[in-house]
């Protein structure tokens, strides 16, 4: 792909959340394709582009630590707050996080890094004024800066992304994974969710190859659940 | 009006002979990174506390409820009357309208600060119900290893005349008490303007309420179990646009936190064991505005 771009990222903590462990949370082994695509989206993206990830690279060993921590068990509900708009109050309207508590374990990637190598695509809602160059040029400048629409994260918001762009000729950062590391089969892993088909979760059989985890195109190998 | 620039920031807090952040999967005792022995307070403990303060400095100010309540008293039978004037609810999820839709999310956002703040999720289906906040805030870890301290305590007194029995009258119970001598706390903190643009409006008071409660906030907080919680130093990092001027990560580092006494790596005793520099410059005072250009 000569439209790619290549994006070194890393952070302290990540939660890339297994959908069979979510309650008590368990993440991935590695980031995966649809969390490092919203990392590329809160850099930049248009209607008009869809991300895709080719290729990601694990530049750290892969380890794990537990975090216990309250969380409420609810969400809002839209009922209650239309009520609350018609009787234009907000005075009953509220969670009492005591009454609705839930100890939550989550078991999280320590101490991560990765290059991300993804293209994009034009999408059908692309106008006659929006063309590769432009998204391209756009997301290159703003990666190199070091600006963001908003400020990417591992997973969940707690736990900032940092990044920095792999230009032409800028130097790769290290890997610090041994030759017994990088070769590992990573089993099922959620590949991305297809929104326009009513959130159909699309899974891939993920291996890290040489350090290396070869993101196969959305519509190609993926298999739904 | 809605914040216009991006903003990155520093929360440098300390503790004396206290327990900022207790870990449930360790019987309570102050959190503690297993790596390095740093001491840590999860992002949602801190903002616990800024919904705690803004809750109330604004009691009863338009537009500054609060949504995750610590604890109040619900008044459920008035919500039942007031559910009773609403107009039948079709189902449990979102309005599928979004124009609806919109509407519940933008009303949630004006009227509740941790709404407008730090988003919230309000719905199944919809994707324009969940709100996604301005302000991001990141685990706060200590600067040296922290040695958290089980201190017993008695008490003489007893909850049950069956324990004043088997005591034969001594009435005396035991407890635990988890502290840490000392530690000073960083945390990290983002705030797009873009987030703020596009839905909340989280605005330029909402944010100075929001420095307000981070130099505040412990002061309100006292209890047996925290000890002495201080907010020390708040560097804000101001940049010039919505998309901002440079990466966060470097903006952090310019913040440095060095030991004037006892050594890097060994737990310390007092705030006056450190010295804060901003790009080389001791810092005095609670809060820095750097702008970022």
């Amino acid at each position: 792909m000569s439209y790619g771009i290549k994006l070194h990222i890393w952070g302290e903590y990540a939660c890339f959340t297994r959908p069979e462990m979510k309650v008590e949370r368990v993440s991935y082994d590695v980031i995966t394709p649809s969390a490092a695509r919203g990392i590329l989206e809160a850099i930049h993206w248009k209607p008009a582009i869809r991300w895709q990830i080719d290729r990601i690279h694990v530049l750290k060993h892969i380890r794990f630590e537990s975090i216990r921590r309250n969380e409420v068990g609810s969400k809002i509900s839209a009922r209650n707050v239309t009520s609350a708009m018609n009787a234009k109050s907000t005075q009953d309207l509220h969670l009492v996080s005591d009454e609705d508590r839930q100890q939550r374990a989550a078991t999280v990637l320590r101490d991560v890094a990765y290059v991300i190598e993804a293209h994009f695509e034009m999408t059908s809602k692309a106008g006659s004024d929006d063309n590769v160059g432009k998204h391209l040029d756009q997301f290159n400048r703003r990666a190199r800066k070091g600006q963001c629409f908003h400020q990417p994260c591992m997973g969940t918001r707690e736990f900032a992304a940092h990044f920095a762009l792999l230009g032409e000729g800028d130097q790769w950062p290290q890997s610090e994974l041994n030759e017994a590391q990088k070769n590992r089969d990573l089993g099922w892993m959620l590949h991305d969710i297809d929104f326009a088909a009513g959130y159909v979760p699309h899974f891939f059989r993920a291996e890290l190859k040489d350090g290396v985890v070869e993101v196969p195109a959305f519509q190609s190998e993926g298999f739904k659940s | 009006m809605t914040i216009q620039n991006r903003y990155e920031f520093v929360y440098l807090f300390d503790v004396t002979n206290g327990n900022p952040n207790g870990d449930p999967d360790a019987g309570n005792m102050p959190r503690l990174d297993p790596d390095s022995s740093r001491g840590l307070v999860t992002d949602v403990c801190l903002k616990r506390k800024i919904r705690n303060f803004i809750e109330l400095i604004e009691d009863q100010t338009q537009g500054y409820d609060i949504y995750v309540k610590e604890k109040s008293v619900l008044n459920l039978q008035n919500k039942k009357a007031y559910e009773a004037l609403c107009i039948t609810p079709e189902s449990k999820k979102m309005p599928k309208d979004e124009v609806k839709a919109r509407e519940v999310t933008a009303w949630m956002c004006k009227n509740f600060f941790d709404v407008r703040t730090f988003g919230a999720v309000m719905t199944t289906e919809v994707n324009s119900g969940q709100v996604k906040g301005p302000v991001q805030l990141t685990f706060a870890k200590s600067e040296d290893p922290v040695i958290p301290l089980e201190v017993s305590i008695t008490r003489m007194a007893v909850t049950t005349e069956k324990e004043a029995e088997a005591q034969s009258g001594d009435n005396r119970t035991m407890g635990r008490k988890h502290i840490v001598p000392y530690g000073l706390y960083r945390a990290h903190g983002f705030i797009s303007a873009h987030l703020a643009k596009k839905t909340t409006g989280f605005s330029d008071d909402d944010l100075s309420k929001l420095w307000q409660a981070l130099e505040q906030m412990f002061e309100h907080d006292r209890s047996a179990a925290r000890g002495e919680m201080v907010g020390r130093h708040l560097v804000v990092f101001k940049h010039a646009t919505a998309l901002g001027n440079a990466p966060s990560h470097e903006l952090f580092e310019r913040v440095v936190v060095d030991r004037v006494q006892g050594e890097k790596g060994l737990p310390a005793q007092a705030f006056s064991d450190y010295s804060v520099k901003l790009d080389g410059q001791a810092i005095k005072g609670f809060k820095h505005v750097v702008e970022v250009v």
